[in-house]
């Protein structure tokens, strides 16, 4: 194969060098639906300057990814290196707190909707000219 | 790489297949943005031997996946998730299916033993599916039908040639999954 072997992303297991209790404060973790995967996010407008407010060094990590725009769950658990479940607690927290914007998923309807199929299958087309 | 600050959908479709078979390749050829990487916990039956008591313990491993990014109108946004086959992530799978219009399946023609198990998770999970076989220029070129046969599937469940390293063949595999699903949906 020209582009070499596969890295094959399912083998890897790893585990954290910080006891992940640690970086969510012993938070339990929010179910899953609550932020999927494409759930958005993106940090809410503050009036005025936050006082007091002390974040921990993660959460203020996904703060800052998250300061200038909507990014689904799964990008923000990409970009900051977290595991997945760390930014769900991050973000229950954050939305708790009221400093970020959650866009959820419609959630699943007994039939897929057709409207919906087809705009993916116009966007699809019109991207790659087919 | 934020999103459009309009998008009010977005959706998902599942990459899967058997280790090796080209998921990432595949979701690198067709993400508007470079790949990224979650990392999931999931649960597993750990089997040691040092397990004195005989009661099966249960371990929490992390697990990575790749995805990528296709913004498709100001306000769509689809996500496209390399999900593994094997029956050990089904924890993912459950997770993952949700709210998913559907699957492309990719095979590789010479381990097609392979894919039953993720054919298997695919159905269990009631996801539609289209499937599409690894071909590279140069490579021995199997006949689709044999295919077919070989992993058993429905007369209408989609079966097509991919070359996962192409976009727009890529693009091709993606399309014919949800042309499949509209065609579903009367």
């Amino acid at each position: 194969m020209p582009d070499g072997p596969e890295q094959d992303p399912e083998l890897e297991l790893t585990s954290p060098l910080v006891p992940l209790f640690v970086i969510t404060n012993g938070r339990a973790l929010p179910p899953d639906h609550e932020y999927e995967h494409t759930t958005l996010v993106t940090a809410a407008a503050q009036d005025g300057p936050v006082v007091g407010r002390t974040l921990s060094p993660e959460a203020d990590q996904v703060m800052d990814l998250v300061a200038n725009g909507f990014l689904s769950v799964a990008e923000v658990a990409g970009h900051t290196h977290l595991p997945l479940g760390v930014v769900r607690i991050l973000l229950a927290q954050l939305e708790e707190d009221g400093l970020i914007l959650v866009r959820r998923p419609i959630p699943r309807a007994e039939r897929v909707d057709r409207e919906l199929v087809s705009a993916v299958l116009e966007g699809l087309k019109n991207r790659f000219g087919a | 790489m934020y999103l459009d600050p309009d998008v009010s959908h977005a959706v998902k479709i599942l990459i899967v297949g058997h280790f090796g078979v080209g998921k990432t390749t595949c979701i690198g050829s067709l993400s508007e943005i470079e790949p990224l990487r979650t990392e999931e916990e999931i649960t597993e039956a750990s089997v040691g031997f040092d397990d004195l008591s005989g009661v099966p313990d249960k371990k929490t491993t992390t697990v990575a996946m790749d995805f990528g990014r296709l913004t498709l109108s100001d306000s769509l946004v689809l996500y496209l998730f390399g999900t593994p086959g094997q029956e050990r992530f089904k924890e993912m799978w459950e997770e993952l299916s949700r709210g998913a219009l559907g699957a492309l399946v990719l095979v590789d023609p010479e381990r097609l033993h392979e894919s039953f198990p993720v054919l298997d998770l695919v159905e269990r999970f009631g996801l539609t599916y289209a499937i599409a076989v690894n071909h590279f220029e140069g490579t021995t070129d199997y006949p689709l039908d044999e295919v077919r046969e070989a992993l058993n599937l429905t007369a209408e469940t989609p079966v097509v040639k991919c070359d996962v390293r192409d976009e727009s063949s890529s693009a091709q595999a993606l399309i014919t999954l949800v042309k499949h699903l509209m065609s579903l949906l009367g």
